[in-house]
Parts: C-alpha cells; structure tokens; sequence
C-alpha cells in the first residue's frame, strides 16, 4: 500500500483544515519534547492488533515511560495495561476524556494542570475521526496528533495510510528517538 | 393545543324568529370528559412549553459536539467555513450547526413514524371504521392504555377516530419544529436541543397511536408474555413454494396478502417471509409468517433468487431494491405514497391485468396503493411466477467465487468503502487460492451495504461472493422469536414497580433500534443474555429483537426459548416493531402512574422528574443508523432516560455528557426538606456512545444507577457494576466514592476492599433525598 494523505474511509471528506501528514516520526518526538502536559489517549484497538513485534499498546507505554505522559485507557483495555505491569494508567470512555479535555478550565486527572498535547491510538477509524473533528472545532488549546495506521485529516498531525509494517516501523522510531534525546 | 371546538344537538328549538328541529353542530371536538382525573398543567404542549424542564436536563447533560462536516451547505450563501469559531453568513455559530442537525433528524424520525401512522390509522378506520375501540389488554387488566397519549396530549383515546386527533396535533409540531431548522430561524445551540426533545416526546406518540390502532383492529397479541415463537432466519424458509418478501414498516398490505392466501386456501402453498418492522408486524398478524432478518438481510436475501415477488411498503427499504429485483428477474410492488421507485401507478387497474404485467415480465413493478388490491396481486403473481422463475439467483457458486476472486488487485478500495473496516481484501486474496472460509466468515458481520461492491473498480460482486460463501452458514440459519406482546400490562407494574424504584431489580435494559453493529448483530444477543442472567429485566425491539434471536446456546436453544417474556426480573421481552418502542417509554411512566399513583394526565414534567430520578432504566441502540433512531433516542431525552448508542453513533454529531468531576451538577432537591442534595453522578449521561460490547454492558450497568436507589437497591446495583467492570475490564472501578451514599449501599461481599478504597478517597457519608429536580414538587406529597 502506498502511503497516502488522504482520508482512509474514502467518503469521509474532510474539511478545510486539514491534518499535516507525519513522513517522518521526528515530527511526533519534537512536539511531545515541546509539550508541557501530553496525554495519550488509548482505544481497545491497541490491544487487539498485532504486529510483527508487538502490539501499538506495547509502544504507547513505552512513550508513556520515557516521557511521562499521562494515559488514558478507554472501553475494556485497562486490563491490557496492569496485566503489561503498568499501574498508572486511568480510565473512562472515549466521549468522557474528551469532554474534559474541551474545558480549558480543567485541570487535568492529577490536577496540575491542563494538558496541551493530545495523542490518540486504537480507535475504530470513524469514531477517532468524529473525536477529533470536536477537539478541532471546539478545543482550540490542543494540539492533536494520531498515532494511528490511518491518515486522520482533523488531527494537527496524522500517519498518512501506511502497512502495518511501515506503521510498526514508525511506532519503534518514535520510541528510540524518545530514548536517545 | 387543546381543542376547545363545539358539538351541538339540539332535538328541538322554538323561538319568536324560527322553529329548528334536529340540529345538530359540530366544530372540532371538546376533550373528553369522561376521564375522572383532573387535567395536567401541560396539555398538547407547544415547542415551547416544556421548555424550562428541557433546559434543567441539558444544565446537567451538556451537549458535546462532534461535527461530521466544517462547513455548512443548506443554502446559497454557503457553504460556509464554520471551523474553529466562525460564524456563517446566516450567523450561526457550529455548535447550533450541528444542533440544528440533530433537530432536523429528530424532526424527520417523527415524521416517519407520525406519516406511518397517519396512513396506517386512515386505512384502518376505512377498514374498521372509526368507532373500533382501542383495546391493547383489557382482557389482561390494561387500564391504561395509551400512557403516552394520556401524559403528552391530556386525553385518552377510546376509539381509533380519537387517535386521529392527536394525529392533527403531532402533524402541527412537527411542522413549527421543522420550521426552527429553516435559516435565520433559531440560533442558540440549547433551543435547538430542547427543540429535539420536543421531536422526540411527538415521535413517541406518533409510535404509540401507530402501534395501539394496529394492537386494536388487527388482532396481534395483547400485552402476551406468552406470545408464540414464530420462525426466523434465512433457512426457514422453503424455497420449493412461491416466495413472498415483504419490507418495510406498514403492514396493512402484507396482512391483506396473509388474508387473501387464506381465503384462497393458498397459505400452506405458499412463503410469507418479511424483513425489518413489517416482519414483526407480519407475525403479529400471523406467526406462520416467516422473518427472514432486520434491515441488513435486504440484499443477500433478494440476490438468493428465492423471493418471487417482493412487495415494499415504507421505510429503511434499500433505495435500489428495484435493480437488485431485476437482477433476479423478481417483480416489485410498491405500496406506499411514500415509496413509489419510479414505477407506474397501478392502483386502478383491474388485479389480472397487473398480475399479468408482472408475470410477463413486460413490467419490472407497479404502485399499488390499496393494500386489499396488493394481497391479491402480490399472491397471484408469486403463484404463476415461481415456476417460471425457478428461484433464477444471482450468488456465485464456490468455482465461480474463486475465478472472480482472481481479478482482484488489492487495491483495499473494498475496505476503505466499508462502514466497519472489514478485511475484504485479505479475505479476497484467500478466496483466490481456493478457501472461502474468510469470505464466509464476513457473512457474520458484514452490515449489508453494499458499499464494497459500488467501490470496486474491476466490478467484482463483492457482497455475493460473501453471501455465496456463507451458502451453508445461510441454510442453517433458522431460530426461533418470540412474537411482539405489545404493551406491559398493569399488574407487570404493579409487581416490578416497587423493586425497580427501590433498585432491587437492578435495572430496565431496552435492547432496541437498527443494525449497524461493529461486529455483528451476536454481540446484541451476547449483552441481551449477560443483562438477563443478572435479573435485569431486558426489552427489545425492532432490529435488535431480531438480532438477540439469531444465536443459538448449546442445546440449539435462542434466547427467546430460554428466558421468559414476562416484565419481571431476567425476562427477555420483545415487544414489537419500532413503533412498539411507546412500550417501553409507556412502562416508565406506568410505574410512575400506576405504582407511584402520580397523576398522569397531561403532566410530563412531573412523570418524567420521576422517571429520571427513579425509575433505573438505559436505553441501547447497537446499531443505531436511521433518523427514526435518533428521534427514539430523543423521546427517552426528555422522559430523563439514558441512551447508549454503539461506536457509529457518533456520528449522530452529539452526545449529552454529565461530568461526574464537577461535583455540584450533581445536586437535587430534597422533596421532603427542600435542601438541596449532592447525590453523586447518577444517572451519568444522558446520550453517550460505547467503544465496545464490554464497554457498554458496563456503561448500562452504571447508568442503571438513581439517586432514590435504596441502599439494598443500590448494593445490588453496585454488585452487578462492579462485577461487571472487574469481568470486562480487569479492575475495580475507580469511581465507587462518588456512587456509595452509605456504609449500606457497599456490597456485603467486597465490604473490605471497599472501605479501603474509600476511606483512600476522604469518603464521608452522605444522606438519600427524595429526589427532585423541580422545586414545585418541594412538600407537595409522600414519596414512594
């Protein structure tokens, strides 16, 4: 499959602002460096996938770990969390965190402070995209970047459609760049 | 809008000026007064009369939204960029944007079901004339009959002419509605939504007259936990008979086809079969009708070639059921205004010559607008035409799948056409090589949209090499349904009206809606039977009444065969069609009525304060598509009923979100002290969507959750949430602070855990109002 930045859903024709295609994963490491307060916010799908080494929640937690960035773990895939031994993931519906992450008045899960960088991963596609869409249009304090195989068109930055490889690919970039930096 | 009209009688007036004998006036009619409870505050409301209790609710449930479009395209001016704040050239902001949408769906939901009725009731006073009277269950003690009726309009209807004039009410609310839409019209995102509730509590009659006037004059089951099973499933069918497919909403046609097979002493030579509502209505009718699935069964079932005539009448028909038939050589009788696809209006023209026309060939359809002309039309014409037909279908056979599988060149445009992301092409590729098992297991999700197919450039069938693959999945699909009751019956409320307001049966689960399932309509059946194990009591309709039944445990057993159909405690109800779902919102306010004897007639806020703070019921469309569904959906709104919608209903663009951090939304009037109470985030939203099954068994679990829950109520409730949340999730939940009033409400069994959570979170004790969001209702009476 060529990598395209376009919407994976053909009809699913986005609008006039438009995500920026992430080419290269240096992109995504320079904006969680530049994030006072990231947070990811994880779908049921990042456990049920498989990759050649590993599962998507395999890479976010190591995001997580060397970053610091808080998790979010939506539907049932807490589970997939503490039984990969990471306890400090919280957990609510996809519409719940997005809610509160639309208050520029909240202060986040530990109540430090609000978050600026939103990262989301394991969504079906349309459901990510909707979510998006609303911290588009009606969040404009968030960055907001997909992790996901599919080109995203209302994230600030998406993958365009990549293979599984490409995309395993780019996931362990990330992570061995965050390690070196 | 109550009607204040005048009928005079006057069997004999002298004066000075003249002599009059046998006058007799009418203008309208005056409501009626043989009803001995005093009228309510808000009879025929306005757009604008519940206006105050619409806004209480969305105080606390605000609206999140989830544009599906940047920009705005409804008039010349446009389209308009509405991204990151802009305004449109109208003015308007993309947070009425998408409000104004959703009224317009809930506007053009309430119009269906309203339009249904409205022909339905025109066809059946023609028929029954219009002194039938309405009969839901007397036989079984029903009472109340139209609760819905009764708490909207201020009146009950007796006779189907009744039914007529509440007809002339919703036609008009829905028309000043529709006119918010229009530009330059309404412009505050919050009006907009209390609009749709509005659409919502119209669409909710509209379904109840719809459903009471086909109850009464056609002789369905009345309010029968016992109704029989009828068949369903596409191997039920015997195709070495002449094939009938009725689809649709409107069953006047189909029972006039029933009618005539019988009086022709054809029935037992000839298949009935339905899909979607008019099926369910069909088996009402007669449960040797046959259903062959919900809405998504439309296509595999016409390209089988089995159905040799097919008749469609209104609603979630596919728009290009007529080509679809001509592939097969099978004729198309349209029978409603509404739905006409282009053909000839047949309806005056004498029966043999259209059935000639039809079995020639010479005519790929007609319109036939008299259902009684459809029966005998529909029946002749599948008669003469099977043999000649010879079932001709257009499924692939396996060496055909596998030559066409050949052609694909994976370009994946299949999958990204598909609505759920399905992996056609690596199916495809499999097929190619000779195995076909991928492509049959699609069979088990695939939503039947045929959007793959239209995607395809190299004009590979893509759905009937699925549906030709499942051949020997599609022959053993046959299940047993249990026939739609109706209504709950009085005394079904008199018995759970207690332990559902005091939280000992945990819950009221409305399994309803369309068939847009992420993964297949097993997972409706799968949350059917988890919530009816756990002495839930389980209600469904329409779609997903036909979905829990399509699975079969070991013993070959569907869920209908296995579970009661009584309102109780681990019943599995089913109560009919999409207009069946009054049924559950009447049940709701019957409990409130009838159980809580608040007064019923015309007192919507009252009855549904009530409900909201009581009455632990969630509503689930898994596969919500349709406008219909987001009015449904609204109707329960304003009643104060939760709504979980699956992951495609995001789209519907809005959600109605409580945020159980903020602890002060959670407050409630103390009725017996006037006090305001914090009772904690219960019920949590009003509209959210689930990711997941297991997600939402959870979500429905909590959701369950009212703040009258005693504690032994809410210790059961607890239980089943918790339960369910260390089952699915893996954890305990993490919100048990906000959820436990009392040391009693904590569940017996987990009491250590427990307390150590919350004495972690600074929990403190909090008291159990008598909960209210109306201040009106401070002091006025005991609670029950």
């Amino acid at each position: 499959m060529i990598a395209r930045a376009e919407p994976w859903q053909t009809a699913e024709v986005s609008g006039l602002t438009r995500a920026l295609p992430v080419i290269k994963p240096e992109v995504v490491v320079a904006a969680i460096k530049k994030s006072k307060r990231p947070i990811l916010i994880v779908g049921h799908e990042a456990a049920s996938v498989d990759l050649e080494q590993g599962k998507p929640i395999d890479y976010v937690i190591q995001i997580a770990e060397l970053t610091g960035a808080q998790i979010v773990a939506t539907a049932h895939v807490i589970g997939e969390f503490t039984q990969r031994g990471f306890n400090r993931a919280s957990w609510m519906p996809i519409m719940d965190i997005s809610n509160r992450l639309r208050d520029p008045n909240w202060q986040g899960l530990d109540g430090q402070g609000r978050y600026d960088l939103v990262l989301l991963i394991g969504f079906q596609y349309y459901l990510e995209w909707v979510t998006l869409s609303g911290f588009k249009h009606f969040a404009p304090h968030l960055k907001t970047i997909s992790l996901g195989r599919y080109h995203q068109p209302h994230a600030n930055w998406s993958f365009p459609n990549v293979t599984p490889v490409d995309w395993e690919r780019q996931l362990k970039s990330i992570v061995k760049q965050l390690k070196e930096k | 809008m109550p009607k204040k009209d005048i009928h005079l009688k006057l069997e004999e007036l002298k004066s000075g000026l003249t002599e009059v004998k046998g006058l007799e006036l009418s203008i309208g009619k005056i409501i009626e007064e043989g009803w001995a409870e005093p009228m309510g505050p808000t009879p025929y409301p306005s757009v604008t009369t519940l206006r105050e209790w619409d806004m209480k609710l969305l105080s606390k449930y605000k609206p999140m939204y989830l544009p599906y479009c940047d920009s705005c395209c409804l008039c010349t001016m446009g389209k308009c960029d509405l991204t990151q704040g802009k305004r449109g050239a109208c003015g308007l902001d993309m947070a009425a944007q998408q409000s104004r949408i959703v009224l317009l769906a809930c506007c053009i939901g309430a119009a269906t079901h309203t339009g249904h009725a409205r022909h339905l009731i025109e066809h059946l006073i023609q028929k029954y004339g219009s002194t039938l009277p309405i009969d839901v269950g007397k036989s079984v003690g029903i009472e109340v009959e139209a609760p819905v009726t009764r708490l909207v309009c201020g009146i009950r209807p007796r006779t189907l002419g009744d039914l007529e004039d509440v007809l002339c009410y919703l036609e008009t609310q829905i028309t000043q509605l529709l006119a918010a839409t229009h530009t330059g019209q309404e412009g505050n995102e919050l009006d907009f939504e209390s609009k749709a509730f509005h659409a919502g509590m119209i669409d909710q009659v509209g379904m109840e007259v719809a459903d009471i006037a086909q109850l009464s004059a056609l002789g369905y089951p009345k309010a029968d936990p016992e109704a029989p099973l009828a068949e369903i499933g596409l191997g039920t069918v015997d195709v070495s008979k002449p094939v009938i497919l009725v689809i649709g909403h409107n069953v006047p046609p189909a029972a006039e086809i029933m009618d005539y097979l019988d009086k022709k002493s054809l029935y037992d030579k000839v298949e009935i079969t339905g899909i979607c509502c008019t099926a369910h209505d069909l088996i009402r009718y007669n449960p040797k009708a046959k259903i062959i699935g919900p809405i998504s069964w439309q296509l595999r079932y016409i390209r089988s070639g089995v159905p040799d005539v097919i008749v469609v009448d209104e609603q979630c028909i596919r728009a290009d059921v007529l080509a679809e038939a001509q592939k097969v050589k099978t004729p198309v009788i349209a029978s409603s205004e509404k739905n006409c696809l282009g053909l000839k209006n047949r309806t005056l023209d004498p029966a043999t010559e259209i059935v000639a026309d039809l079995v020639s060939g010479s005519t790929k359809g007609a319109v036939i607008l008299d259902p009684e002309k459809v029966g005998e039309v529909a029946a002749r014409v599948a008669v003469e035409l099977a043999p000649k037909r010879a079932k001709f279908k257009v499924l692939p056979s396996i060496a055909e799948i596998v030559k066409e599988a050949k052609r694909c060149t994976q370009c994946s445009d299949c999958r990204r056409a598909c609505p759920n992301d399905l992996q056609i092409p690596e199916a495809v590729s499999k097929a190619a090589t000779g195995n076909t098992n991928k492509l049959a297991d699609l069979y088990e999700v695939c939503i039947g949209c045929d959007r793959c197919e239209s995607a395809c450039k190299n004009h590979i069938r893509v759905h009937s090499l699925i549906t030709g693959a499942a051949e020997k999945k599609i022959k053993e699909e046959k299940y047993k349904i249990r026939v739609g009751r109706g209504a709950i019956q009085d005394i079904e409320i008199r018995n759970v009206g207690a332990p559902i307001v005091l939280g000992e049966i945990p819950g009221v689960i409305a399994l309803v809606g369309c068939a847009n399932y992420p993964n297949g309509g097993a997972e409706v059946a799968e949350m059917a039977a988890e919530f009816t194990r756990r002495r839930y009591i389980v209600v469904s309709s329409g779609c997903s009444a036909m979905s829990i039944a399509m699975t079969k445990n070991e013993e070959g057993k569907s869920p209908y065969e296995l579970y009661p159909g009584a309102f109780e405690a681990g019943g599995l109800v089913n109560v009919g069609s999409c207009v069946s779902n009054a049924h559950i919102a009447g049940a709701a306010i019957k409990i409130a009525n009838i159980f809580a004897k608040r007064p019923l007639r015309a007192n919507y806020e009252e009855i549904a304060d009530y409900i909201h703070n009581r009455v632990g019921a969630v509503g689930l469309a898994w596969g919500a598509i349709t406008q219909k569904a987001a009015a449904i959906a609204s109707g329960f709104w304003r009643l104060g009923v939760p709504v979980v919608v699956g992951p495609h209903g995001s789209k519907y663009r809005r959600m109605l979100l409580g945020r159980s951090d903020i602890k002060d939304d959670w407050n409630v009037y103390d009725a017996r002290t006037g006090g305001l109470v914090n009772v904690g985030p219960t019920p949590e939203h009003l509209f959210c969507v689930a990711e997941t099954k297991q997600e939402a068994m959870v979500m429905m679990a909590k959701l369950c959750l009212r703040p009258n829950d005693t504690s032994k109520g809410r210790m059961i409730k607890l239980t089943n949430y918790i339960d369910m949340q260390k089952k699915f999730y893996g954890v305990m939940p993490d919100d048990l602070h906000q959820l436990v009033r009392r040391e009693t409400d904590i569940p017996i069994t987990m009491k250590e855990e427990i307390v150590k959570i919350l004495e972690n979170k600074g929990w403190k004790e909090s008291t159990i109002p008598d909960p209210t969001l109306l201040p009106r209702m401070i002091g006025t009476r005991k609670s029950r």
